[in-house]
């Protein structure tokens, strides 16, 4: 029986805000602070996303916190989302797993046994990422992670995941949580890079070094070694087309960690049928958007890593721009506070993106903005 | 001990090697959507999130095409597996 707008049960909200990371959260502080009636549902069972796993000082500029470990930035979210309560309904461990274009109805499950369907006004889809895997011999044996697993065994859950890792990728995430696994008391073996280069910032990658870890450059892991379970790795040079060039070195091993990139979680995207458009720098499939961060289906809206991959201070701010967004499309405040609210996160987002790294995500943001839609 | 490549398991929910896609792919199944209609890649519990960009590489490796140009699939909801019994019960009451 399909009764569009009278189905039986159906829920109601302003806004729905789909994840409880960075973006959001802030998405959902921003539009309740300007009067919207929120609905927030994270499939986690706490909020905060990946913050509250990361010990370490964040970087970016003072707006967005530099300075402060993130877990400790997700707990001063979480206190401004205190004072809302009353506008901000939260359900944990819940999934939005399906948009119907023909109504606009959001399907949810929590847990896996409770079932119900949500009709917002708005939705901000800020859904993150997912880690990208490498195919090689014996990627499924018990003892290869992703860093993201890692971590939350680590940081969340106090669980050693081993005692000797090869951390594959020398970026940001393989770096700092090599460090951090040493600091648990696990040994590095090595952190492998397919570049010819490290890709993270230099004082993570010194932090490693100064501990005596090896970085081995144009290298990848060719297979995992073990019968039942990792009992090591081995890894081998590559040349420019990442053709293995060099003699295989065997590294003994337990764990074998892969940090080699996220890339954007957009299912219920295409499932709206937004305009989708791969690029490249923001590290896969993205929605276009125009400067408020409105995808090309006009009730929807995007933020943080679900908009490509960057960091969590970027996606703050976009949840924000994304919060006054839809705000302003519901007509809620005066369009004087939205826009000098809107000028204020404009201007924090390019100091973010005013370094060398910034420059990389300005090309692909380029390939995804347009000015406004034509509505 | 040692693996070879054809047997690396690529679509860890159904269990589909690398060996079976470029088997698949050489006989001219070169979109995801004909690979996962033959194979039942990308239809386990992930939907494809942990297998669908090394397909599409596959995939681009054979057919030379960037994989910029080649379309990802259909995404159909539910997103995630979803009990037929809390389905049939129709949500909230």
């Amino acid at each position: 029986m399909r009764t569009r707008g009278k189905v039986k049960g159906l829920r109601q909200t302003e806004v729905l805000v789909i994840g409880g990371g960075p973006a959001g959260l802030s998405a959902s502080l921003e539009a309740a602070s300007l009067g919207c009636q929120v609905t927030l549902v994270d499939s986690d069972l706490a909020l905060g996303g990946q913050l509250i796993k990361q010990t370490h000082k964040f970087f970016g500029s003072k707006d967005e916190r530099a300075g402060t470990r993130g877990f400790k930035i997700s707990e001063i979210l979480l206190e401004e989302l205190e004072r809302y309560k009353d506008r901000v309904k939260v359900h944990m461990n819940c999934t939005a797993t399906g948009f119907y274009r023909e109504d606009g109805v959001v399907s949810c499950v929590i847990g896996e046994d409770e079932y119900f369907r949500i009709k917002p006004g708005k939705i901000v889809m800020a859904t993150g990422a997912q880690e990208r895997l490498l195919p090689f011999p014996n990627n499924h044996l018990p003892g290869v992670y992703g860093a993201g697993a890692v971590q939350t065994l680590m940081n969340v859950y106090g669980v050693a995941p081993g005692k000797r890792v090869l951390m594959v990728g020398a970026g940001n995430i393989g770096l700092i949580v090599s460090y951090q696994l040493m600091q648990a008391g696990v040994e590095i073996a090595g952190i492998v890079e397919a570049m010819d280069r490290v890709g993270g910032y230099w004082v993570h990658a010194a932090k490693v070094r100064r501990m005596g870890v090896p970085i081995y450059l144009r290298h990848t892991i060719k297979e995992a070694l073990g019968d039942r379970v990792v009992a090591g790795a081995v890894i081998q040079e590559i040349d420019d087309r990442f053709q293995p060039v060099g003699k295989e070195i065997q590294i003994d091993v337990d764990i074998i960690c892969m940090a080699v990139g996220l890339t954007p979680t957009c299912e219920l995207l295409w499932q709206a049928g937004c305009e989708m458009v791969f690029v490249p720098q923001l590290c896969g499939h993205v929605a276009q958007r125009d400067l408020f961060m409105r995808t090309s289906h006009p009730d929807i809206w995007v933020a943080g890593d679900a908009a490509g991959i960057e960091e969590a201070s970027a996606a703050m701010v976009e949840g924000r721009i994304a919060g006054v967004g839809v705000a302003r499309s519901l007509g809620k405040d005066d369009s004087s506070e939205h826009s000098k609210r809107l000028e204020e996160y404009r201007r924090r987002l390019a100091d973010l993106r005013g370094g060398e790294v910034g420059q990389k995500i300005c090309q692909g943001l380029e390939c995804c903005t347009v000015n406004e839609w034509g509505v | 001990m040692a693996g070879k490549n054809e047997d690396i398991i690529i679509c860890r929910c159904e269990e589909v090697t690398l060996g079976e896609i470029r088997e698949w792919i050489e006989k001219g199944y070169e979109t995801f959507d004909e690979l996962k209609r033959v194979l039942r890649v990308g239809m386990g519990p992930c939907q494809g999130r942990g297998c669908r960009e090394m397909i599409l590489r596959e995939i681009s490796a054979k057919t030379k095409v960037p994989v910029a140009d080649i379309h990802p699939g259909t995404f159909r909801p539910p997103a995630k597996p979803v009990k037929l019994a809390v389905l049939a019960e129709g949500g909230d009451k």
